[in-house]
């Protein structure tokens, strides 16, 4: 990301940024980065299920598609971050 | 003691161990990400209210088989490495 190596950089080089201010720093530019990176995938599905041909509006039945599209998505992320939670742990396991 | 990284900064040991466990999450976080987006395509048939035990199912051998795949491409490439010992020539090539 852009922002991250100015902003990096140009607290540093003031030298007054102390470990947990970019600590804090850090953390929220991560989970912004991963809400962006989330909506983004979301949306490139939710509008390949949803939207057959683009007519003049998006219409009702298209709104209700993505709704329910985005909450099977959420759904879909944490079954996936489960199985590869529960992966990793059984290959800690076994080593 | 504080160590020089690339960017200049004196990074005490504290920010090395954060920046560390931050780049594994979101190491774990990226292959959630893109692991997601791959077996949605396999599994996911049109969205319905709930997400179904038989996609769920899907979603987790998905994800299984992802991982195995990988593995597998791994240790078969490593072989060939050893067996042959040309293919980091051909790769450079």
């Amino acid at each position: 990301m852009d922002s991250f190596g100015s902003d990096f950089s140009s607290g540093a080089g003031s030298g007054k940024m102390d470990t947990g201010s970019i600590m804090e720093q850090v953390k929220v530019q991560i989970a912004v980065a991963n809400a962006q990176e989330l909506l983004q995938r979301m949306t490139d599905k939710c509008f390949k299920k949803c939207i057959g041909k683009p007519g003049g509006t998006l219409d009702n039945s298209e709104q209700k598609c993505i709704a329910m599209c985005m909450d099977r998505y959420m759904d879909a992320w944490n079954t996936v971050s489960r199985a590869y939670n529960s992966r990793l742990q059984k290959e800690r396991a076994r080593i | 003691d504080l160590k020089v990284t690339y960017s200049g900064v004196a990074a005490d040991p504290q920010l090395q161990q954060f920046i560390e466990v931050e780049s594994q999450k979101q190491r774990f976080q990226q292959l959630v990400h893109q692991m997601t987006e791959v077996c949605w395509e396999k599994c996911m048939d049109k969205p319905g209210p709930k997400l179904d035990s038989r996609t769920e199912t899907c979603f987790v051998n998905c994800v299984e088989r992802f991982i195995d795949t990988s593995q597998f491409i791994l240790n078969r490439l490593e072989q060939t490495q050893r067996s042959r010992g040309s293919f980091s020539e051909t790769m450079s090539d």
